[in-house]
């Protein structure tokens, strides 16, 4: 017995300091890494600022193998960190087995629902923000060719390029619409040389706007389309900086105030599901100094009308997840 | 030169060479500000301090041991097998399709067949590179590490079109039927009355892992084809002479090292995972070849090794939470250790060669 009372007296002493540290919140990064210059960057820069301006501190670890997704969170959990956020849907298998044993403790999920009433499920409307990118690219297009890249085939990216294709179809039904994946290993969310080959390939296919839904990926798209001398569309963060003159706009997905709106909250946050749309901010197209001389002013109105539109609820934008099927783009 | 002593070349010098590895480690861990010798007390406390950090150490060496014997089988052929990740992912599916869509009455017929579905799916993806090795001399490097990205695609089609559940954001499976899970380490021990950390997903996967390494063994040194395996290993044309087939012993070695590679899935994904995901060797294919190296392809030595990465991997993991160390000093100091024992072989070995010549004179 003296092995499990020293587990118990750890297990013990580890919730006694946690008590001590008042319960500061924690960040659980999946296996992308924790500067990916997308999705898991985004969270950590959402925690970054909250650290600036309220003086926190928090925790944060990034798994390196399935097996870590329960012993990571776990840990956390045990290390007193409340409220702890955690990243992607793989997760998910994760928290319906860990949450339910720390019902002190509130989670949030970013990209997946778990039903749990210590768990916030955090969802993003992907296919809003393509949607209205996708209208943009066809607005922008010469060609009526348009291309699209994305990471590995996977489903959350497939919603990606099922309301991109949707946008893009309801500008110009007549449009050719080219998508390709990047890889079909984790490296595929970081591999830039691969994703400027793609968007080479589909230039030279006729597309003159390139949408890259693709983390690190995408940085190799944007540079391919600014050397080629055409557009490309920027995800999850503003990317429009980085191409000033060819990155036509971002799809902004904001993990990052998903993640400081969590830590502000604090453990008393909210739980259920939230779905960031259009409505709420969580999704957009970005528009700055970088790309105001690309969107003409009908552009802007079309878009604008259309945003109002999907948020009264008259123009629907078909969600791929709903039955795995996308009317305007067959994989 | 005289040869160094058998224990001297099968302890001392992995021994060192660990050793050296450590120390550099710990350099640069000072270097990023950290305190090493506490990082060291974390890294041995949280892998072996308690049941519950041997929990995890041994579950990855239950993966790692695997792989192990699979690149060491191929080794004493002459073989370089670094196809073990596709191998592993390709027996993930066997796995899973086995639990899936038959019912099984109990859980110990579903290992069995689990493990038969294992294999047969991870040989059969070594078959194709064996052939094309054995008939046109189409380099196994190359080749296996080509099959394992196409088994990633095939694997990643398949979970995203087919055995995906509809609607379901992850690329996965279904979870498979509650009661077809592997009997964990702490309800083994608990059947002895040995308490054990709940919730470590050690699994039988490790008493499976153990009497492969014994029957490798059997294999190697007692059979009539391990003799074969490894008289081609050694010479070909002297196996060739005494009228062994080459084609046959590349064909035999592949298929038992993939097989062997396949079974890896018994331990994550019914053992751990309890459904199949993507990516769920995790890189253990390629973890099996420093350890077929460290273990000089000696299934004792395998093992052992196999307890040191399983180490590496808990002890990083526990460095990373508690340390607040970032994960890719840890795959520094896991790079660091393949690269002593594996790589810089030489570089211990002849000092120590030498300090023995040294002894030996002075008598």
């Amino acid at each position: 017995m003296t092995l499990l009372q020293k587990i118990l007296g750890a297990a013990a002493a580890c919730a006694l300091s946690a008590g001590a540290a008042l319960a500061n919140p924690g960040l659980v990064i999946d296996m992308g890494g924790k500067f990916d210059k997308s999705f898991n960057e985004a969270a950590w820069n959402g925690a970054e600022r909250w650290k600036r301006e309220t003086g926190g501190s928090y925790r944060d670890i990034e798994m390196q193998d399935e097996a870590q997704r329960e012993q990571f969170v776990r840990r956390m959990a045990e290390a007193g960190s409340n409220p702890i956020v955690v990243l992607g849907f793989q997760n998910m298998a994760t928290l319906e087995v860990v949450a339910p044993d720390y019902p002190e403790t509130t989670f949030a999920l970013i990209d997946g629902v778990v039903d749990l009433p210590n768990v916030r499920s955090i969802i993003f409307a992907e296919h809003e923000g393509s949607y209205l990118v996708g209208m943009l690219a066809a607005l922008a297009s010469k060609t009526g060719t348009v291309g699209f890249v994305g990471g590995m085939d996977v489903p959350l990216i497939r919603k990606f390029a099922c309301g991109y294709a949707q946008g893009v179809k309801a500008v110009n039904p007549d449009a050719r619409i080219i998508a390709n994946f990047t890889g079909s290993t984790p490296a595929a969310w970081n591999d830039p040389v691969r994703g400027g080959e793609i968007a080479k390939s589909q230039i030279s296919q006729g597309a003159d706007v390139v949408y890259a839904a693709a983390g690190g990926t995408g940085i190799g798209v944007l540079q391919a389309a600014a050397d080629a001398g055409v557009y490309s569309i920027g995800v999850d963060s503003n990317q429009n900086h980085l191409h000033p003159g060819s990155v036509l706009t971002s799809m902004l997905k904001r993990v990052d105030n998903a993640t400081y709106e969590v830590f502000m909250a604090g453990p008393a946050v909210e739980t259920g599901i939230v779905v960031m749309g259009l409505a709420n901010g969580g999704v957009d197209y970005a528009l700055d100094e970088h790309n105001a001389a690309l969107i003409s002013a009908e552009m802007q109105a079309a878009v604008d009308a259309a945003k109002a539109e999907i948020i009264a609820g008259t123009r629907m934008v078909h969600d791929y997840m709903s039955d795995d099927t996308c009317p305007a783009l067959t994989f | 030169m005289q040869p160094l002593p058998k224990w001297a070349d099968a302890t001392l010098v992995p021994l060192l060479s660990i050793l050296i590895a450590f120390a550099i480690s710990g350099v640069v861990i000072l270097a990023i500000g950290k305190d090493p010798v506490e990082a060291t007390k974390v890294m041995v406390t949280g892998a072996l301090g308690s049941t519950y950090g041997w929990g995890y150490t041994l579950y990855y060496a239950t993966s790692f041991t695997f792989t192990g014997l699979a690149v060491a089988v191929a080794f004493h052929a002459g073989l370089f097998n670094i196809g073990g990740e596709g191998q592993a992912t390709l027996g993930g599916l066997g796995v899973a399709l086995v639990l899936l869509h038959m019912a099984w009455p109990h859980w110990s017929l579903a290992l069995l067949a689990a493990m038969a579905g294992a294999m047969a799916f991870g040989a059969a993806w070594a078959l194709l590179p064996a052939w094309l090795q054995a008939r046109r001399g189409s380099h196994i490097v190359i080749t296996t590490i080509m099959f394992n990205f196409i088994a990633a695609a095939l694997l990643n089609y398949i979970l995203v079109n087919v055995l995906r559940p509809t609607g379901q954001m992850d690329p996965a499976t279904a979870r498979f039927a509650a009661d077809l899970a592997l009997p964990k380490l702490h309800e083994m021990l608990g059947w002895l009355g040995i308490p054990f950390a709940r919730r470590t997903p050690a699994n039988l996967g490790l008493v499976v892992a153990l009497a492969a390494a014994v029957l490798v063994w059997g294999l190697l040194w007692h059979t009539r084809l391990g003799f074969q395996l490894r008289a081609f290993g050694k010479s070909e044309p002297a196996a060739r002479y005494a009228g062994i087939s080459p084609v046959r012993v590349t064909l035999y070695a592949m298929l038992i090292s993939g097989a062997l590679a396949g079974l890896m899935a018994v331990n994550t994904v019914m053992g751990e995972q309890q459904r199949l995901v993507m990516n769920a060797a995790g890189g253990a294919g390629f973890i099996g070849i420093a350890v077929a190296l460290m273990g000089r392809s000696h299934p004792l030595g395998v093992v052992l090794a196999a307890l040191l990465f399983g180490f590496l991997y808990q002890g990083g993991a526990e460095m990373a939470i508690w340390m607040q160390i970032p994960r890719e000093l840890i795959v520094v100091i896991q790079a660091l250790v393949i690269l002593f024992t594996g790589a810089l072989d030489n570089m211990v070995r002849m000092p120590v060669a030498w300090a023995f010549r040294l002894l030996r004179g002075g008598r």
